[in-house]
């Protein structure tokens, strides 16, 4: 096992160049008939840890592939440290990039692809052999220059891809799924390196995944796309927290969502939940025509039928009980639809049985309408 | 989109158990038959090198008096020449093809393809007639330079038209594996080097060909090869002093006693097997086109209006080229006479009539033979191919290299081989095995059999071994699941690889050429190789000749429509 990045001391002077913002500005592309991005604006800020996060065909690959100069824009442009660079090609972007197979040349071997972009540059012998053993150094991976790639571990190879991205300095770090051909505990231990490596070299960068739990834990900000538009961009908390719609909701976490329609005016109004069942809308809550309730199954709480609820609470009955570890989820039969409840586990505590009539408390701070 | 079959390789450990006693008794059989006519044939080639004339002493005098011999020498050289300029020539050829239908996307990527397919439909040594009344001295090409521009070229000349000839035929076979080698080449490898600032030529020069270079080699070292062993080109061209016409004159002129001819077959074996063991050693672990995955074949883009004249001026000349052999062998077949002149005197179809009628022997024999050693050669990859994927039999795997070992085998030494062999047991009636006819199947038969067995190994290979295990689970034995299950799943498999065996063989000259005893024997090649050799006869040698072409490429047109087919009904098309 080699010495992760984290504990191995810097030999050398950290590669590093002042990090640029990148700006997206109503970017559209299609392919055929097929519109794959939409009116695309997205500023990310110097020295950002960027996400973009979506299900597959979302597009966030194919605006990755558009900052690296793979793709051309129908319309629209990037900017790069206030540079336009939309109708350079690839190679004169400066910008570097992971490829989600690390697209290591098995022809040659790991020294030799860490210096291929140096040489690219002109630079001189000297200076490439230099930055080549900095570059390894950050990675961790010194020793291993003369083998080839096809003689490392899944994790290595990944690392040479860094290395040898990061080698020529580049402006801005694109990183395409660069965790999703690791096992479950590398790419966990991968992820912080690629965190700390970042935040050491002070470099803006772009991480494409469609799994939250990797954008929420090494990101700062994310771009949550879905059908080629950006649905909302925000910290992983604020996404978690106020989300901006619908898609966004379920798709970061679990979430409840009811159908229903607003009754009644001003203080007085009732959420008519499908199925027959009432619940009164706290006053300033914002409430638009056709909104549907959404609320996170661990922001609500379960009691006994007739107990003493909050002020919001719905009549149901338990259907289904999962144990997950450090909590217990419920499904809740709830009018004609099925709700989710996490309860905190705690040991020797009792727990609701299936089919217990129970009623759902709502905290008013947990409600939203989407 | 389908998904890709993946060869089904389960771990062997999965296996039944041991091997049944029809099993051993299967793979008794094959190892018998390989060693009666494989084995014990270049056994006795290599035997006779080695030992002094008329005794079993073993001795090296005959290697010396080969390494002191001028004329030897000069052969060898001029093999090794002709070979080596045969792969730069078919390279020159292949490279720009194979790099315009990849990375462009060029209209003409189709004709391309074809054009890839048309050369290896014609025997070489048929071309080579029809290439010498286009290119040679007085051939068309110079009678019109000569006439407009006041010289000749010297396309046809001694080696030059060996080398002309074979790397006209055989270029496809680089443009095939390169072609295939580039498609298959990752996208995000190129991109990543762009990525880092590489573009244009060097791209080319640092990424792009290393990654395409296994595919390079295999066709390069298949050409040379090829070259190397053939002895009806030179033969027809006039060229003598190469190895394979030497072994070949030595033997029919001189006699199989004479050493020499052995000599030179080991020599030539020895070429084959290091040629091939070079190009296994250069591609081991290097093998890496497809490797890793994920961006897919290499990114095609449009092409300028310069580059697209040029494209096109490229592939219209080398289509010229190609399709040369095939025009002039029509226009021959057609000719009264065709003599110093761009084009025939008068035409006529009664080179046709003699074909079918007085000559109709040779076509007759040709379907008898091919079918016979198309079936042996099914029969023997079907049972190979089971005997090594699905028993754990000690030794199965010797089966399989002693059936491809024969791809290092030239035609002349196993038809060397065999007329030693052969000659020496008789039947009662005291007529020898080697005046058989059945013996040119034989070598027909071993000649094409690494060809069907790959296509078995391929068909087999497809085939989950959970279809197997639930008819034995349903209470089948172990021979009715190969009949009620293997073989039918098999079946477009095995028929491709029936067609493939039942094409080449049919064409095929250089063993037949030894082992023919009388005309009535004699299969369409020889048929052809003999009107040849008059000018009279280079009519009805060119009807002969058509007739072959029409065979093979009917053959293989159906093979391909069969692979196609069975591939699609199985799910597996894209």
């Amino acid at each position: 096992m080699n010495a992760t990045m984290m504990t191995r001391p810097d030999p050398v002077p950290a590669l590093s160049t002042p990090a640029v913002a990148v700006e997206i500005e109503g970017v559209n592309l299609s392919y055929g008939d097929h519109h794959v991005l939409k009116n695309v604006d997205l500023a990310i800020r110097p020295g950002e840890f960027f996400a973009f996060l979506g299900p597959s065909g979302c597009g966030k690959t194919t605006l990755l592939r558009l900052i690296a100069g793979f793709n051309q824009a129908d319309s629209g442009r990037v900017t790069i440290g206030g540079k336009d660079i939309s109708s350079l090609p690839p190679w004169k972007r400066d910008v570097g990039m992971v490829f989600q197979s690390y697209a290591l040349w098995p022809h040659m071997t790991v020294r030799r692809n860490v210096a291929f972009g140096l040489e690219e540059r002109g630079v001189k012998r000297a200076e490439i052999e230099r930055r080549v053993e900095v570059a390894l150094g950050l990675v961790g991976l010194a020793h291993l220059g003369e083998r080839r790639p096809s003689q490392l571990s899944g994790g290595q190879q990944q690392r040479v891809a860094v290395a040898r991205t990061v080698a020529v300095e580049p402006k801005v770090l694109l990183l395409d799924e660069p965790l999703s051909n690791l096992d479950a505990k590398m790419r966990v231990q991968v992820r912080r390196e690629l965190r700390d490596l970042q935040q050491r070299l002070g470099l803006t960068t772009i991480f494409v995944t469609h799994d939250q739990e990797e954008a929420n834990t090494i990101c700062d900000r994310i771009a949550v796309m879905n059908d080629g538009i950006i649905q909302q961009v925000g910290t992983p908390m604020e996404l978690y927290e106020r989300p901006a719609n619908l898609f966004v909701a379920s798709f970061l976490g679990t979430a409840n969502i009811l159908a229903g329609r607003l009754e009644g005016a001003g203080d007085q109004r009732v959420f008519a939940i499908e199925g027959g069942l009432r619940l009164p809308v706290p006053a300033g809550a914002s409430v638009r025509e056709g909104a549907k309730l959404v609320f996170r199954p661990q922001h609500a709480g379960l009691t006994a039928a007739g107990g003493t609820g909050g002020e919001l609470s719905l009549p149901g009955l338990v259907v289904h009980r999962e144990f997950l570890g450090a909590s217990v989820r419920y499904g809740v039969a709830v009018g004609g639809t099925e709700v989710s409840v996490d309860l905190p586990f705690h040991s020797g505590e009792g727990l609701f049985e299936v089919g217990a009539e129970v009623a759902i408390t709502l905290p008013r701070t947990a409600l939203s309408w989407l | 989109m389908t998904a890709i079959p993946t060869p089904a390789a389960p771990p062997r450990t999965r296996r039944r158990l041991s091997a049944t006693p029809g099993q051993i008794a299967l793979a008794l059989a094959i190892a018998a038959f390989l060693a009666m006519f494989l084995v014990l044939p270049v056994a006795t080639v290599i035997y006779v090198a080695f030992t002094e004339k008329g005794t079993s002493t073993f001795t090296l005098v005959n290697f010396y008096d080969f390494v002191r011999s001028e004329l030897f020498m000069r052969s060898l050289w001029n093999s090794f020449y002709v070979s080596a300029m045969s792969v730069v020539w078919a390279s020159v050829f292949a490279l720009p093809l194979a790099y315009l239908t990849t990375r462009f996307a060029f209209r003409g990527a189709a004709v391309v393809q074809t054009l890839g397919f048309l050369p290896l439909i014609m025997p070489p040594f048929v071309g080579a007639v029809a290439m010498q009344l286009f290119f040679g001295r007085n051939g068309s090409v110079n009678l019109l330079l000569d006439e407009y521009l006041g010289f000749k070229i010297d396309f046809m000349e001694g080696l030059n038209g060996v080398i002309f000839v074979q790397s006209v035929h055989y270029f496809p076979f680089i443009l095939i594996n390169l072609s295939a080698a580039l498609r298959n080449i990752d996208r995000a490898m190129e991109e990543a080097a762009q990525n880092l600032g590489c573009s244009g030529f060097r791209l080319f020069r640092r990424i792009v060909f290393p990654l395409a270079m296994p595919g390079y080699l295999a066709g390069a070292s298949l050409v040379f090869v090829k070259v190397f062993d053939d002895l009806a080109t030179p033969l027809l061209l006039n060229v003598k002093d190469m190895l394979a016409p030497q072994a070949y004159l030595r033997v029919t002129s001189i006699g199989i006693a004479d050493p020499m001819g052995y000599v030179i077959s080991v020599v030539l074996i020895v070429a084959s097997v290091i040629a091939m063991w070079l190009s296994a050693r250069a591609l081991k672990g290097r093998d890496y086109a497809t490797t890793q995955r994920g961006g897919g074949g290499l990114a095609q883009r449009r092409m300028t209006t310069g580059e697209a004249i040029f494209g096109y001026g490229i592939v219209i000349l080398i289509l010229a080229l190609v399709l040369a052999p095939h025009l002039g062998l029509l226009l021959l077949s057609f000719a009264t006479i065709w003599s110093f002149s761009p084009l025939p005197d008068a035409y006529t179809v009664a080179h046709y009539g003699r074909v079918f009628g007085e000559s109709s022997v040779y076509i007759k024999n040709t379907l008898i033979y091919a079918t016979i050693a198309g079936g042996i050669d099914v029969v023997l990859g079907v049972a190979i191919a089971y005997l090594v994927l699905r028993t754990k039999l000690v030794g199965r795997e010797w089966l399989d290299w002693m059936a491809t070992a024969a791809l290092a085998i030239p035609g002349v030494v196993l038809g060397i081989g065999y007329l030693r062999t052969f000659y020496g047991i008789t039947l009662p009636d005291g007529t020898p095995l080697a005046a058989l006819w059945i013996t040119i199947v034989m070598a027909l038969a071993i000649r094409r059999l690494p060809y069907a067995l790959r296509a078995c190994y391929a068909a087999l290979q497809q085939i989950s071994v959970s279809l197997e295990e639930a008819a034995e689970n349903l209470g089948a034995t172990k021979s009715r699941t190969v009949r009620r299950v293997v073989v039918p799943l098999m079946a477009g498999g095995i028929l491709a690889g029936f067609v493939t065996s039942f094409s080449t063989a049919a064409v095929e000259l250089s063993a037949t050429l030894m082992l023919v005893q009388s005309n009535s024997d004699a299969p369409l090649a020889y048929g052809l190789y003999v009107f040849m050799q008059s000018a009279a006869g280079r009519g009805p040698g060119a009807a002969l000749g058509v007739v072959a072409v029409l065979l093979v490429a009917a053959c293989t047109f159906l093979s391909q429509y069969i692979i196609e087919r069975s591939q699609k009904a199985k799910g597996m098309g894209h």
